[in-house]
């Protein structure tokens, strides 16, 4: 089964994050940068079902020039190969242009399943997968806590709001995974050494036959139009305990009109 | 007034609460329609009239509940060509964020996701980076398709004429390409759901055990709240993973939240922080979660839970 795995580099979560004055965009180049913690989890489910099935598994990120940091982490987990389409023009597109951007670049691989994180730390959209599905026509098994890929069908458990769906497609399909799905190994010392030899394409717009007019932030279909810092929340009151603190809590409570 | 189209999530034909915030907030933008689809639709039209429905669309295809996300989008994308509304609101759940985003593609529409404010010019008001920022944006193309977290209005009643309008759809391959074979309860009880409640009442790290969060639910049983849990306590196994509140998880925004033993990592506070009051309990006095806490006790959650379970059932008598 042949597995094309989405991965992102986002700002740490650690870091300060900031979105940049001058276009309103996410500062990608002044923070600290990792993978996408859930795309972990993809990449590790990826690596188990090729691992019980064959086939190989290819990386395919969209983002700046650094982003092939997180592109050699995923490598150096143990995918075989990469597709980094990275250009300037694709700057400040919105999740429906980038959803448009990486459809192109999978018209031109030969997959049975596409696997990616439910959300990514930076957006917290979580809708990439579905709308990938729009965009190809394919089916979309998002949320999925459990994937069992079979002969031309993959079934997964989807998590629900009070438990779980059973959904089940033919391939290809692309698939969503939570992290409770599975533990993410760690590189391998041997696992980074053979990354920085393994395939990895990078592709410009052009090469990807992405039309320029429909990405980028001047044609976003959605746009920032001002934001600010929101001060912190202040601290409110700080009491000890002294035997009496659920009193306390419910006398505040009270006092707010919230019993 | 242009028609804005609302998305009721419900069960059943029962709506749930964010359909009437939903409603409330759209009878400020134009004259709302609600888009009810799946099995019992047309029960919730006299409750959606309530809040201010004037045309009531319903569809109960049988496709719309066997297959994900795709033939809700499709029924959607129709009624937007049919009715040229100033806008579409659906529910920022994990089901209305992803109907939306295939909504988004089908109409040639741009998307904006968790937007806890919306103006009347549509211009919508986003927390990012877990609550630090705040963003306002637009759609610049096509129809707005706005997702709109739950608890970011008071729902109020206002009667519209509720008239029902049975809508048909005809489903493409790609509709009906992922199949729902089976639906799987594991939370019984009568609690509710996280993303709707007014009040949640969380556990964390602090809770040490499965079993700790007894106490954790009858604090919640009390409050009539539901119960959230922090990703250290469902990794560790102690509470079922859909509770989970954080980054990765449910994003929640209630009147109240009582966290317990949840020191208040970033992860966390990308939750809840935007919930309207909170409350927290943690032994370790140097706890960030008490940076945001409206107010905040020092002491042991074991001793302190349950004394104000008690004190609750003893206000509402």
């Amino acid at each position: 089964m042949n597995i094309v795995v989405l991965v992102k580099q986002v700002p740490d979560t650690w870091a300060e994050r900031k979105l940049s004055d001058s276009d309103k965009t996410l500062d990608r180049a002044s923070v600290d940068v990792v993978m996408n913690e859930i795309d972990e989890y993809a990449v590790e489910e990826a690596l188990r079902i090729k691992e019980a099935s064959g086939g190989d598994v290819t990386v395919l990120s969209m983002g700046p020039e650094r982003a092939v940091e997180t592109i050699r982490k995923a490598l150096s987990m143990g995918a075989d190969k990469a597709v980094h389409l990275t250009d300037p023009a694709l700057a400040g597109s919105d999740a429906v242009q980038t959803s448009y951007a990486l459809a192109q670049v999978l018209s031109t691989l030969e997959y049975d399943l596409v696997i990616a994180g439910s959300e990514a730390t930076d957006s917290r959209m979580s809708i990439m997968t579905a709308l990938l599905a729009e965009r190809t026509g394919q089916p979309q098994l998002t949320g999925a806590r459990k994937v069992t890929a079979g002969e031309g069908t993959v079934r997964i458990e989807r998590q629900t709001e009070n438990g779980y769906d059973v959904v089940e497609a033919s391939t290809p399909a692309l698939v969503s995974v939570v992290e409770k799905i599975n533990e993410p190994r760690y590189p391998s010392f041997k696992g980074i050494m053979a990354a920085k030899k393994k395939p990895l394409t990078t592709l410009t717009i052009a090469d990807a036959g992405i039309d320029a007019g429909q990405v980028g932030l001047a044609s976003a279909p959605s746009q920032v139009t001002s934001f600010a810092t929101k001060p912190p929340r202040s601290a409110g009151q700080v009491v000890k305990d002294e035997g009496d603190g659920g009193v306390k809590i419910v006398e505040f409570l009270a006092s707010q009109k919230l019993v | 007034m242009a028609e804005v189209l609302v998305l009721v999530d419900h069960v059943d034909g029962t709506p749930k609460k964010v359909s009437y915030e939903l409603l409330t907030l759209a009878r400020e933008l134009g004259t709302p329609s609600a888009v009810v689809l799946g099995a019992g639709a047309s029960a919730a039209a006299e409750k959606v009239a309530a809040y201010g429905a004037e045309k009531v669309y319903t569809c109960e295809a049988e496709e719309l509940d066997a297959h994900l996300v795709g033939p809700k989008a499709t029924v959607l994308a129709e009624l937007v060509s049919s009715t040229s509304p100033a806008a579409v609101l659906l529910p920022s759940n994990a089901e209305g964020k992803e109907i939306a985003a295939r909504l988004a593609v089908k109409t040639g529409s741009g998307l904006i996701t968790d937007a806890v404010g919306l103006t009347a010019d549509l211009t919508a008001e986003q927390p990012i980076f877990g609550g630090s920022v705040v963003v306002q944006s637009k759609v610049a193309t096509g129809t707005p398709i706005i997702t709109v977290r739950a608890n970011s209005t008071a729902p109020s009643e206002s009667p519209g004429a509720g008239t029902v309008e049975p809508v048909t759809a005809t489903f493409s391959d790609a509709d009906k390409a992922a199949r729902i074979v089976e639906k799987v309860v594991e939370d019984k009880g009568g609690r509710p759901d996280l993303g709707d409640a007014s009040v949640v009442v969380s556990g964390g790290r602090g809770v040490g055990a499965a079993e700790g969060f007894g106490v954790i639910e009858q604090l919640a049983d009390a409050l009539g709240a539901a119960v959230g849990a922090s990703r250290a306590a469902t990794d560790a196994g102690w509470y079922p993973h859909q509770h989970q509140v954080g980054q990765t998880g449910r994003t929640v925004s209630p009147q109240l939240y009582i966290a317990a033993g949840i020191s208040g990592a970033i992860q966390h506070r990308a939750g809840m922080q935007t919930s309207k009051t909170i409350v927290a309990i943690n032994k370790d006095p140097e706890a960030p979660i008490f940076e945001l806490a409206d107010f905040g006790l020092v002491g042991d959650l074991f001793t302190v839970v349950p004394q104000l379970t008690d004190e609750v059932g003893k206000r509402k008598g």
